[in-house]
């Protein structure tokens, strides 16, 4: 496998440790006066998001991680996993619950998303930014209430719950925010 | 060019200018030296650039582009220059960061008859009239070994790699591999800048002085004391967690000088670093007097950025 040495580094590395692969955020070279350098890198965990600050001296390496991003479309799920397929090789993929994470209530058929594979196995997906979903519950509106912030629950195709105006009804369709769960704009009229 | 650049420019040539004018007012001289050269003042972490000349007719030779003017300027001193200053451009292999660059200006000068006390001073009346907001601000002068207390409840004078290693994981600073065959020095350096340098100068600017005899560089060592070890002349002062100069009560033992570049070199040695030519012309001048003197080197592109509020090194 490969390395990078410290001359090497930058941010958007994509290095291994203790058979963890993670991505280098930040890095700063410190050096006092007359002492050695030392390179503070802060890298991300591509499986968990979580982040560490790791100290390494100039000639000190990294191991390179075998990392990837696919982008794939979702076809199903069963009981236990999620299943994409390549849509440049047709291979298809079983992903599991723990790498699919907040991405699962999104998921809806032949939605594309960006799979981060590691060692040739997948290992995150994320879903398109902006989506757009059915509503399939959610309490009428009060009459004369449609204007101002005033928001309300609603259930949409895939069961995930989110805020919506007040004026939302059942079957509208929506577009939502992946990354914050969050209600952008109606798109149609159910 | 965008007007904030051309704003940035003419800060920095003010800041320059008002340099200049600090040292005229005290009769120090300005000089210019020679930024190619054969020796070098040899330390164990720091690289210079090699460059290859031709010097007439005949087949280029090695140089290397000087890491500091600190050699031909003390052998300036030596021949009886008197106080001098230069703004000079300085350059370090390999050094690049938010703070570092491969090549940057370094502000130095050499005073006859300072000590490092008396040098600090005069440090501090010229980032004071350079920095207005610390103009008025009594700096702190803290010891090497405090500051160790303090920040990270180890006597760096009594330690062990154990010893540091415990305050490492006791101060969430990641210990890299191999740390235990790591020098001292290099060790305690870790928590130096892993977790104290941030912390000094944050309310007013600090010397840190006294450091361990071991990390003088061209210092003198103190004798030290009942109950106190011996340490060495040398400060570095910290402005809002950034190193801005580092200073001396410059050595003049020709002997110890070599014997302490030689040192260097063997550390360079062990760790896989080609053993740098010795500056032989400046032991030569140590040899023939050096006059008792203090110096300091301060980082002026640091100071642009204290001033400016710049974060970048390259951006000024």
């Amino acid at each position: 496998m490969a390395s990078y040495g410290t001359s090497d580094f930058k941010k958007g590395l994509k290095v291994q440790i203790e058979n963890e692969p993670y991505l280098m955020v930040d890095l700063e070279f410190m050096k006092p006066g007359k002492g050695q350098a030392v390179y503070r890198v802060r890298l991300k965990s591509l499986t968990t998001g979580r982040v560490v600050d790791k100290n390494y001296r100039s000639g000190d390496s990294l191991e390179a991680a075998d990392v990837e991003e696919k982008s794939m479309q979702f076809l199903y799920k069963d009981a236990t996993d999620f299943h994409f397929m390549d849509g440049e090789t047709f291979e298809q993929f079983q992903i599991g619950v723990d790498a699919v994470g907040d991405a699962a209530k999104w998921l809806k058929d032949e939605m594309e998303c960006d799979i981060v594979m590691w060692n040739g196995s997948p290992i995150t997906v994320t879903p398109p930014a902006h989506v757009e979903m059915k509503v399939t519950y959610t309490e009428p509106g009060a009459k004369g209430n449609s204007t101002g912030n005033v928001q309300k629950p609603a259930t949409v195709e895939t069961d995930a719950e989110l805020m919506v105006p007040i004026f939302i009804n059942v079957n509208d369709v929506v577009r939502v925010d992946t990354r914050t769960g969050e209600y952008v704009e109606r798109v149609s009229k159910g | 060019m965008v007007a904030d650049k051309i704003a940035l420019l003419r800060q920095r040539a003010a800041l320059v200018a008002h340099t200049r004018a600090f040292f005229a007012a005290r009769d120090v001289l300005e000089v210019e030296t020679p930024l190619i050269g054969d020796g070098l003042v040899v330390e164990a972490h720091i690289d210079p650039i090699p460059c290859r000349v031709r010097l007439g007719p005949g087949d280029a030779v090695d140089r290397h582009l000087l890491t500091s003017p600190e050699g031909p300027m003390k052998r300036l001193v030596a021949a009886g220059s008197g106080p001098i200053y230069q703004l000079a451009r300085a350059f370090r292999d390999g050094e690049v960061g938010r703070r570092h660059a491969v090549e940057f200006t370094m502000l130095e000068w050499y005073r006859p008859g300072f000590d490092h006390d008396a040098l600090m001073d005069e440090v501090e009346a010229l980032v004071q009239a350079l920095l207005p907001r610390v103009a008025g601000v009594a700096f702190e002068r803290r010891s090497y070994r405090e500051l160790f207390v303090e920040h990270c409840d180890v006597d760096p004078f009594a330690t062990s790699h154990a010893g540091l290693r415990a305050a490492c994981d006791r101060l969430g600073v990641d210990v890299p591999a191999g740390f235990d065959d790591w020098s001292m020095d290099d060790a305690l350096d870790l928590l130096l800048v892993g977790h104290i340098e941030p912390l000094l100068g944050r309310d007013r600017p600090l010397f840190l002085h006294s450091y361990p005899p071991s990390q003088a560089a061209l210092a003198q060592v103190g004798t030290g004391s009942a109950g106190e070890p011996a340490t060495a002349h040398r400060f570095e002062l910290y402005v809002e967690g950034v190193e801005l100069a580092n200073g001396y009560h410059e050595l003049s033992d020709a002997a110890e000088q070599r014997r302490r570049f030689e040192r260097a070199n063997r550390e360079r040695e062990a760790m896989g670093r080609a053993p740098l030519p010795l500056d032989e012309p400046l032991l030569a001048a140590l040899e023939a007097g050096l006059p008792p003197c203090a110096g300091v080197a301060l980082g002026f592109d640091r100071l642009v950025m204290l001033v400016t509020g710049q974060e970048r090194i390259q951006d000024v």
